[in-house]
């Protein structure tokens, strides 16, 4: 297990990938857009983006905007 | 739509990265009463583009594509904002971002240097237009009257620019006409889009009478009492006023002149009183 920042909240966590962290939050299937400690990590790469402890995940979807 | 209407959108329309748009109006999706109003109210404006963004989810992505579809149904182009970014790198990561989930080049690009004003990190802004522009983005961004800073804009790649009229949500309206005057003269084919500050149609009607190619808007239509009536009343003041910019307006004068002919006037003496 290790300790990410997921949304600004700590979260412990067996994933290894943001492919798996992805999965394990239920996001699989919704419509969401990832970034981690700052720097986009596309769908394509999700699986293959490896999380180390104290990573700053985020995890964004479509919204109302101005 | 009358004759004059329909000529005018085939002659002249928008363009927005080579895209014509019908419609003049850009409206904002945040802050309505409920998804029904807000989907009225695209409609009653006849917007052609409409601004969303990201925000975390933690519903597993379901709020935010139930929120996309009520969009695609509008049948709009959607525009993306980077809004509450506060540095260029957030904005970069965030067009990033937005390009995956909407599918689309463009970006409203915002970096706000300023939470009380919302006035843009014109530096930042610069940083990030010129990093996206690289990247194959097109960007719409976000900035104040300053005509250097514009000049900074398109030399990083911007086709477009989209001062402020005022600071985001303060509906005062045009504040610095002179610098929007001046901004419309230093740039003649660039297409310029007055965003934020425009609290009635009044004011849309102004900026459009100014020469802006277009205007965008959210909170005064949002927070009307009637949203969808109130975006009826801006669709027709930004198509009065562009028709009134394209007409060609009198300049003001200093004193009056008379509308009805002088000669004539009975009663009028030709020869002076003895």
């Amino acid at each position: 297990m290790i300790d990410l920042i997921v949304n600004g909240r700590v979260l412990a966590t067996a994933a290894k990938t943001v492919g798996e962290l992805v999965a394990m939050q239920d996001y699989v299937g919704g419509k969401i857009a990832t970034a981690v400690n700052g720097h986009f990590v596309p769908v394509g790469r999700r699986a293959t983006t490896l999380l180390n402890p104290g990573d700053q995940v985020e995890i964004v979807t479509p919204r109302q905007g101005g | 739509m009358n004759i004059r209407d329909q000529t005018l959108h085939e002659s002249d329309p928008l363009m927005l990265y080579g895209t014509a748009m019908r419609s003049r109006l850009l409206l904002g999706t945040a802050g309505y009463p409920s998804p029904a109003i807000l989907a009225d109210a695209v409609t009653a404006a006849d917007a052609g583009v409409v601004t969303v963004s990201l925000r975390r989810e933690t519903a597993g992505g379901k709020t935010g594509a139930r929120f996309l579809d009520l969009i695609n149904g509008l049948g709009v182009k959607v525009l993306p904002n980077t809004a509450g970014c506060r540095t260029a790198r957030e904005a970069i990561t965030t067009a990033e971002m937005a390009r995956e989930l909407f599918g689309t080049p463009w970006i409203k690009l915002e970096v706000i240097a300023n939470d009380d004003t919302l006035q843009p990190d014109v530096f930042g802004l610069v940083e990030a237009a010129d990093v996206l522009t690289r990247d194959g983005f097109q960007v719409f961004p976000y900035t104040t009257d300053d005509l250097s800073v514009a000049e900074r804009l398109q030399r990083a790649g911007c086709e477009i620019i989209m001062p402020w009229a005022a600071p985001i949500g303060t509906a005062r309206g045009i504040v610095n006409r002179a610098g929007l005057e001046s901004l419309r003269a230093y740039f003649p084919s660039v297409t310029l889009i007055v965003d934020a500050g425009i609290g009635a149609p009044s004011h849309a009607a102004a900026a459009m009478e100014l020469g802006y190619d277009a205007v965008l808007l959210n909170t005064a239509v949002a927070k009307a009492a009637d949203p969808a009536v109130m975006a009826a009343a801006f669709a027709a003041a930004v198509k009065a006023g562009r028709l009134g910019f394209e007409a060609g307006l009198m300049p003001p004068r200093d004193m009056a002149m008379p509308s009805t002919p002088v000669a004539g006037t009975p009663f009028f003496d030709l020869e002076p009183k003895s």
